[in-house]
Order: C-alpha cells, then sequence, then structure tokens
C-alpha cells in the first residue's frame, strides 16, 4: 500500500471533485481516493501494483487539472 | 498559461459577440443549401461559441471517457442543440458566459481562500546554522535537532528552540495571531516562523521541519478547511440527484412538448452551483479568519457546534488563572512591606518551592535588589524553613511552624490569615525568633481577560457557565466567586472531570471544555467540543482539542464563538439564496420566463454572489 497527496491548479468547481473522485476510484489498484476542494488536493491510497502512482498522475491530467506536486 | 489561453477564449468570444450584435442588421448573408443561408452576424456568433466552446467540449469528452456527465457534458449538449436549431446567438452567449464566469468564480474563490494562502507564506524560508565554528545558510528542512541557528532582526526564526544566546523582540503573529512583540532571552522557548523584530538570538534546534508547532498549525489548518460541515455532506448528496433528475426532466418535457428550446434550457441550469459552493467557500473563509487570529478551528462541523454550545466547563489552573502562584498581599503591621519581602527572600533565596519563588519573583517585581545570602538555612519538609539572614534568626512557614517555635499569634493577625484563607489564598507567616513579622498571601492569579470572556459568554446565550478543578474547595469557591461562575466543581481527578462534563451535556445540552490540556486531555476528547488554549507548544492539546486557541489569552474565545457564528449565519444565507435560486430558475424555465442565455446567466451570478457573500467572512472581527 502506498499514498500520494497532489497538489492541483486551484480547483474551481465543486463539480471537479465528482470528476476526479469517479475517474481515479475506476482505476485498478486505486483503494481510495479524497479531493480536497479548498486546499486543491488529491490524496489517493493505492495498492504497490501502481508503483510510484504515474498512472494516477495521467488520469487527472487527462481530465484537465495541472499537478503542481505531489508528496 | 492555460488560465491564460482560457482568459483570452473569453476575451476574443466576448469581441466576436459584440461586433456581431452591431452587424445584425448588416445583410450580408451565404447561401449553404436551399433555403439554409447564415449572415455575417450568425458566422461570427459561430466563432465566438467555437472558441468559447472548444475548452468546454473538451472537458466533457475527457469526462465523458470515465462515464462521468458533469456540467460541461451538459453545456456542450445544449450548446451543439442551439446550434442545430439555428439559435447562434444563444449558443455564443451561453458558452462565453460560462468561461466568463468560471474565470470570474476561479477569481472570487482564491480570494476566500486567501486567508489560510497568506499563513503558508509565513513559513520560513532559510536557516542560518553554526556548523564547525562558521555559519552556513540552509533552507529549514536541513536544520537537524541541537544544531545552533543564528538570527538576526527583520529575519524569520526556522525551528522551534530554546534561546541560548542573545535578546530580542519577537513578533509572534503567525502562531498566535498577536503582533505586539515579546521579549525573548536566554532559556526561553520561541517558535518557528515568528519573527525577530529587533535583537539577536542564537537558538538550540528543539524541533525541526514538519515536527515545528508553526508547520503543524498549517498542516491542521490545511486539513480543516476540507472538512465538512454535515449541512454540506448533505447539499452533496442533493446535487448529486438534482442533476439527473433535471436531465430526466429535459427528456419528458421534449417527449411532452416537442419543445427542443426548453429541453436545452433545462440542460444548462441542471448543475445547482451556488448551492454545492454555498458551505465551503463560507467554511474556508471562516477557518482563514481564525487562523489569522490564532484560533485553529478543525473543520466545518466544529464551527457549526460551537455556536450552539449550552454549557462551557473551564478548567481552573492554566485557563483561567495564570498558572503560577504570585504574592498578591503583604501584611506588616510592624516594619515596611518591602523590607519584610527582602528577609524572606534573602531566607528563601536557595529553595526550589513555587512559593518561595513567587516571593523572590516579587522582590524582582517591586524593584528590591539589595537580598543577602543567608548564612544558614534549613528546609523544613511541610512547614517551611528556617534560616539567618543579616545575623537575625527567620521562620517562614505554615501555623504549625510558627508554633513549634512558641510563637503565639495575636488575635488581629489570625483574622487577618482567616480572611485570606477563605478567599483562597495560602498564606505565610513570616517570623523571627520573638515575634511575627508579618504575613505574606500567594495565589494563583485570574488572567486578566477571564472576568470579561465570562460576562460575555452568558450575555451571548450560554446557559452555563462552570469550573472543573483538581485545586481545593476554598481556592476554587473564591475564584468562581470573583469570575461569577454558575457553578465550580473541585478536588476532581482527570475521570472525575470527564464524569461532570457527561452530567452536564445530559442536563443542558451540548457542552464544551475549555483547558490547557496538561492534565485535561481526557475531558477535552470526551466532551462535544474540545477547546485548547495555549495551544502553542503543547502537542497532546493540539491534537486532541476541536478548536486550538493558539496564545494563552483566553478572551479569544467569545471572538471564536462569534466567529463561527457568523459562518453558519454566512452559510444559511448562501443556502438559501441558493435555494431560491434554484427554484426560481426551474419555475423561469418552465415559464419560458428564462432561456439559455439568460439561464447561464442567472447560474453564474447565483454562484458570484454567494463567494463574494463569504468573502465579506474575512473581515470579521469582534
Amino acid at each position: 500500500m502506498a499514498s500520494k497527496t497532489y497538489q492541483l491548479e486551484t480547483l474551481t468547481c465543486p463539480t471537479c471533485v465528482r470528476k476526479i473522485e469517479t475517474a481515479v476510484k475506476q482505476m485498478d489498484g486505486v483503494k481510495d481516493v479524497e479531493v480536497l476542494f479548498n486546499a486543491s488536493k488529491v490524496k489517493v491510497n493505492f495498492e504497490d501494483s501502481l508503483k510510484d502512482g504515474k498512472d494516477i498522475r495521467k488520469t487527472i491530467e487527462r481530465l484537465g487539472f495541472s499537478i503542481l506536486g505531489e508528496k | 498559461m492555460l488560465k491564460d489561453s482560457k482568459a483570452q477564449r473569453v476575451l476574443i468570444a466576448g469581441a466576436l459577440i459584440i461586433v456581431a450584435l452591431a452587424l445584425y442588421n448588416v445583410n450580408i448573408r451565404w447561401h449553404i443549401s436551399g433555403a439554409f443561408s447564415l449572415s455575417l452576424s450568425d458566422l461570427m456568433m459561430l466563432a465566438a461559441a467555437f472558441i468559447a466552446g472548444y475548452p468546454i467540449a473538451v472537458n466533457a469528452i475527457q469526462a465523458l471517457r470515465y462515464r462521468i456527465i458533469g456540467i460541461d457534458a451538459l453545456v456542450t449538449l445544449a450548446v451543439v442543440g442551439a446550434i442545430f436549431i439555428g439559435e447562434y446567438w444563444e449558443a455564443a452567449a451561453v458558452t462565453f458566459l460560462f468561461m466568463l464566469g468560471n474565470y470570474l468564480e476561479s477569481r472570487a474563490l482564491e480570494k476566500t481562500r486567501s486567508a489560510i494562502k497568506s499563513l503558508l507564506e509565513l513559513a520560513p524560508d532559510t536557516a542560518r546554522v553554526l556548523r564547525d565554528g562558521e555559519e552556513v545558510e540552509l533552507s529549514p528542512d536541513e536544520v537537524v535537532l541541537g544544531d545552533l541557528v543564528i538570527v538576526r532582526p527583520g529575519e524569520k526564526i526556522p525551528v522551534d528552540g530554546t534561546v541560548t544566546e542573545g535578546n530580542a523582540y519577537i513578533n509572534q503573529a503567525a502562531i498566535t495571531g498577536e503582533s505586539m512583540p515579546v521579549n525573548r532571552e536566554a532559556g526561553e522557548t520561541v517558535f518557528s516562523g515568528t519573527v525577530i523584530e529587533s535583537g539577536y538570538l542564537k537558538i538550540k534546534a528543539d524541533k525541526v521541519g514538519e515536527d515545528t508547532t508553526f508547520a503543524r498549525i498549517l498542516e491542521m489548518v490545511e486539513e480543516a478547511q476540507d472538512k465538512k460541515a454535515r449541512t454540506q455532506k448533505f447539499l452533496e448528496v442533493f446535487a448529486a440527484y438534482y442533476t439527473p433528475a433535471i436531465m430526466v426532466l429535459a427528456i419528458v418535457v421534449y417527449f411532452i412538448t416537442r419543445d427542443i428550446p426548453l429541453s436545452l434550457t433545462l440542460l444548462v441550469i441542471a448543475c445547482p452551483g451556488a448551492l454545492v459552493i454555498a458551505t465551503p467557500v463560507s467554511i474556508v473563509a471562516g477557518i482563514g479568519n481564525g487562523a489569522q487570529h490564532g484560533v485553529l478551528i478543525k473543520g466545518g462541523e466544529v464551527i457549526e457546534k460551537i455556536g450552539t454550545v449550552k454549557v462551557i466547563a473551564f478548567d481552573k489552573t492554566g485557563t483561567l488563572t495564570e498558572g503560577k502562584p504570585k504574592v498578591t498581599r503583604v501584611f506588616a503591621p510592624e516594619i515596611d512591606e518591602n523590607k519584610l519581602l527582602r528577609l524572606t527572600a534573602s531566607a528563601e533565596m536557595y529553595s526550589e518551592h513555587p512559593l518561595a519563588r513567587a516571593i523572590v519573583d516579587a522582590t524582582q517585581a517591586r524593584g528590591i535588589d539589595d537580598l543577602t545570602h543567608p548564612e544558614t538555612a534549613e528546609i523544613i519538609p511541610g512547614q517551611g524553613l528556617k534560616a539567618v539572614v543579616d545575623g537575625q534568626m527567620i521562620i517562614v512557614g505554615n501555623r504549625k511552624l510558627i508554633s513549634e517555635h512558641g510563637l503565639p499569634i495575636p488575635n488581629d493577625i489570625e483574622d487577618y490569615i482567616a480572611a485570606e484563607e477563605s478567599e483562597g489564598q495560602t498564606v505565610i507567616i513570616v517570623a523571627n525568633d520573638e515575634s511575627i513579622l508579618g504575613v505574606i498571601s500567594i495565589a494563583d492569579t485570574i488572567r486578566e481577560d477571564a472576568i470579561q470572556l465570562i460576562q460575555k459568554l452568558k450575555a451571548t446565550g450560554v446557559k452555563k457557565v462552570v469550573m472543573l478543578t483538581g485545586d481545593n474547595q476554598r481556592a476554587a469557591a473564591a475564584i468562581s466567586r470573583k469570575l461569577n461562575l454558575d457553578a465550580y466543581y473541585a478536588e476532581l481527578l482527570p475521570e472525575d472531570k470527564v464524569r461532570i462534563l457527561q452530567q452536564l451535556q445530559q442536563e443542558y445540552g451540548r457542552a464544551a471544555m475549555v483547558g490547557d490540556g496538561v492534565n485535561d486531555a481526557p475531558a477535552l476528547a470526551s466532551a462535544d467540543l474540545g477547546i485548547a488554549i495555549g495551544g502553542a507548544g503543547t502537542d497532546v492539546a493540539m491534537e486532541t482539542a476541536d478548536m486550538v486557541l493558539m496564545s494563552d489569552e483566553i478572551k479569544k474565545l467569545s471572538y471564536a464563538i462569534g466567529l463561527s457564528r457568523a459562518t453558519v449565519r454566512n452559510i444559511k444565507q448562501n443556502i438559501y439564496f441558493a435555494v431560491a435560486v434554484v427554484l426560481i430558475l426551474l419555475a423561469g424555465v418552465l415559464a419560458k420566463l428564462v432561456y439559455m442565455s439568460s439561464g447561464m446567466l442567472i447560474h453564474i451570478l447565483s454562484v458570484l454572489l454567494v463567494i463574494v457573500n463569504a468573502i465579506r467572512l474575512l473581515r470579521y472581527k469582534e
């Protein structure tokens, strides 16, 4: 199990939250996702099969959100 | 980069729409096929719709790949439909307004978050450390425990630590919200994130990086802003059903009325944006305001609770009182007061007893600086001490010690002692080997702002204000009387505090516990609302409490309650307004008074108004 927190560009629409949550949750190996609207962060817990979580980054970016940093 | 391109699109689309409106009556037409033709104005509207609508459509398609139908998809569908039925103006206006609205929303939202952001910017970015006798500049993360850090005027202290050398005035606003500088010198502790205004300090690092109080406050504030209020959870569920319900309604309306524009308009208003955003924007502004004033509120649910507290229970020592015994009165019928203090302090010079410390501190406060070393000193445990000062025997202690020496206590002094004791004072009798010289009263003093606070709390509708303490009945009664508390409970063990809190909860309703977290952590945790005071530096208190007053100014409590109530009011205003907008829009659309572009305009204005209302909270003051 691993977990990562991604800092996104400022989230402005609350519907983005649902969009990111739903999309990342659908990924294989993702245990749970939490999108922090005010902090504009995405917290993900995932299985080791996803390694460093590069695919999670891709999914978020493909939805049109740029990632400013990860921890 | 991405944002700029959005702004550019809005500008270009807006310009195209204005020109198109100006050219509305110019009759240049292109015949496409049969009776279908486009005017110059139509073409420009189409161009505007395409330029503004492109990113919306891209977002919609990206989301659809994950089987998510968001507002982007609905707007795209409505716009495509509008173009299909020849409503080019509507298509352009809807896309333009949607993009403009998004842009303005993000600007306004950033404002609501500005208080918290400005706190984040207070984080120190460099540290000057002594390594091998030389000063090196490092990032604060590279400092290790025990390092000696040097900080000069205007610089931020990069670690939590103990001052080893120097003297400085420090602005602790980052931690306590108070910008009044405080003095720090060798032996005292300082916090990361605070700024030296004048002076110079050498500091031994006790906590570094993410363990510092400041870093932990930042982390907690960051988390708190997204801890949802119950209202918010409810509204999110509502929104999750509202959008599909309106989509179904759009389809049903189409099949019944065959009215395409009406169905498309329903799609435009299907997302209750103002309603969804109503709670989080107010909460982030409220928490931000608190954080800037040294009050850490851990989330929306806490804000909702604080305003409705019925009982507030205070810990005594360190909460309602300073937590440090101080000399409150000196009674010396025969000799000068200061002379009595000087003799006593000299006798007690080497004693570590807190009461002895209080007497020595009192001489310092009064400017008595000619203390002499006692020639001999003998401590009698539980009673006091005997010492020889300036060649004369001095006895300092309680009644027992005095009577064991066969010294009678005159009636007037006995009366005085009894009166002081009933006031909750600890009384120390000073005598030489012939007679009693005087009496020194020592007590833990009530915080200056406590009396005012209690009055305010009662005025704002808190039913009961009580005190829970481990101290004795007499001391508790005296303080309770001075503060005009509704009740006090004395001689309690930590578990008794928990039990009494539960009783209070049952009897009166929601109960808050205010303490310094040192020995009342269980009570803080078991109350409906645990409030820690003087939280900076006390890790347990910061973790367990629902709300933390960083400084030890207890008067901040009434500000925090006021802020929470203002935040709840703000949320309610937003929700009532947003519900009204949803209903009016829906009724307006069904009555065909509101069309696509006007629907979008109302939607966007309502979202912006809700955000602007939340921004007002940033200016809340008591």
